[in-house]
């Protein structure tokens, strides 16, 4: 089993019109930049994927990675928990204007909701937003005495992620607190492609250092030195 | 010297005095932040973010930032001995899960219920919500730093609040510029107040009654 790919684009090959995709990342925290301009690249190139449910923690910052993605006109919709940042002018900008749609679910309920997606759990109760405006329209159950509110869970047919070591049969570890959505997101996906700082052979991570289990894993591409979405704003870059 | 309100930063010197050695706490993002400068000497509480560290430092000095390591207001922060790192369902399962000791959130108003608002102030602009709802469950005493009353002098607690609800019934303690009030039985009950203000003039600030149970002490802050 080898689960090694060559190139970005091969990467992102695959993902088709209308798809659902997770991203990792926690603002650039875990934000797999490269993997969002290869499929950049694609959709320039190519006229696809677009209508794209994109689902992250947020709706990008600046001009690069999900950002990017949205100034292009790809993205139909973000689920997220909070579409604000240093700079959201893209997405603000077509919210507004009523081009982009958005779910707003909050932070802990979409964590659970990705880990409900991939761990077959199609629903749960959550005390989290109950009574407020979040909550309208779902449905409510009481339990020992308190209310909670019914979530439904989360998948995607393709997950972006970033990891710092990977081996062929998809085993992989994180970087500090990059690590975020991003193991919730490999098991809530059809399909997940990773890119990892450095693939090392098998039995170069030790087995209990293990984060995500390669089984989670479709496919990995090496990005070493992988670019930083905060360090690309404070620069001013801009995608493509 | 007459004080005739505390600063935030005295706020959050309040605040930090009822957390105990070693209790878990989160912070929110912005002001809430601030209670972490106030611990009082041999006293080390464990901070949690909701991104995924425990127990993580002050921040880097400029220039030395890790964008890998940030606390949940995306800012940089710094490891200490002890430190975990964990993902986000696990971080969440901490918060909802009743595992941490004390959340201390902002608010734009809060009920003499326990009811809070402060995640929006209304329908314009982009909503965002993050991890507030989550956080005022779960923690076993959520408490809300504050002014008394809001930038046009109208008071933030209040018999009902008008703003979207961030969660119900769910705040115990509220640290304000000028007292310190407890939320018991869907009442306000004044515990401290500053001693140059009389009852009738806290009362007059705030939109609901206070309840008085026993003594009411002086909150006496230092110059910070």
């Amino acid at each position: 089993m080898d689960k090694r790919i060559a190139t970005l684009a091969e990467a992102v090959a695959g993902i088709g019109d209308g798809a659902t995709v997770m991203i990792g990342g926690f603002g650039g925290s875990g934000a797999p930049i490269e993997l969002i301009h290869a499929l950049i690249d694609r959709f320039l190139a190519t006229g696809s994927p677009k209508d794209l449910t994109v689902i992250n923690n947020n709706a990008g910052n600046g001009h690069v990675g999900i950002a990017a993605m949205i100034e292009q006109g790809m993205v139909r919709k973000m689920i997220c928990s909070f579409p604000r940042s240093a700079d959201p002018r893209v997405f603000t900008e077509r919210y507004l204007a009523g081009q982009i749609a958005l779910e707003l679910v909050p932070q802990g309920t979409l964590a659970e909701r990705i880990r409900a997606g991939g761990a077959g759990i199609p629903a749960f109760y959550t005390p989290t937003s109950f009574g407020t405006d979040l909550a309208e329209g779902k449905p409510v159950a009481e339990f020992d005495g308190r209310s909670y509110v019914q979530e439904r869970w989360l998948k995607a047919d393709v997950a972006l992620i970033k990891a710092e070591l990977g081996d062929p049969h998809g085993n992989l570890t994180y970087r500090m607190a990059a690590r975020n959505f991003n193991p919730l997101m490999c098991m809530a996906a059809e399909r997940t492609v990773v890119q990892v700082s450095r693939i090392v052979p098998l039995g170069g991570i030790d087995p209990e250092a293990v984060v995500t289990p390669g089984i989670f894993v479709s496919a990995l591409v090496e990005v070493s030195e992988p670019q930083q979405e905060e360090l690309l704003n404070r620069a001013g870059a801009t995608y493509p | 010297m007459t004080l005739t309100k505390l600063s935030n930063a005295q706020i959050a010197w309040r605040a930090a005095q009822d957390i105990a050695d070693g209790a878990y706490v989160n912070l929110g993002i912005g002001f809430p932040e601030m209670v972490a400068k106030f611990q009082p000497p041999g006293r080390q509480a464990i901070f949690h973010t909701e991104n995924g560290v425990l127990d993580f430092g002050e921040a880097p000095p400029e220039g030395q930032e890790d964008w890998d390591l940030i606390n949940a207001g995306k800012k940089a922060v710094t490891l200490k001995p002890g430190s975990a790192f964990f993902h986000h369902a696990d971080s969440f399962a901490m918060v909802r899960g009743g595992h941490l000791d004390v959340a201390i959130l902002g608010a734009y108003q809060v009920a003499q219920t326990g009811d809070l608002a402060n995640w929006s102030t209304g329908p314009k602009g982009v909503p965002a919500v993050g991890g507030a709802m989550d956080l005022v469950h779960g923690a076993k005493r959520v408490a809300v730093i504050t002014e008394h009353v809001t930038k046009d002098g109208k008071p933030k607690l209040v018999e009902r609040c008008t703003l979207p609800l961030t969660g119900v019934g769910c705040v115990t303690r509220v640290y304000t510029s000028l007292a310190v009030i407890d939320i018991e039985g869907g009442r306000f009950v004044l515990r401290e107040k500053l001693p140059a203000l009389s009852l009738d003039e806290l009362q007059s600030l705030t939109g609901a009654a206070l309840l008085l149970q026993g003594d009411v002490g002086d909150l006496i802050v230092p110059e910070l």
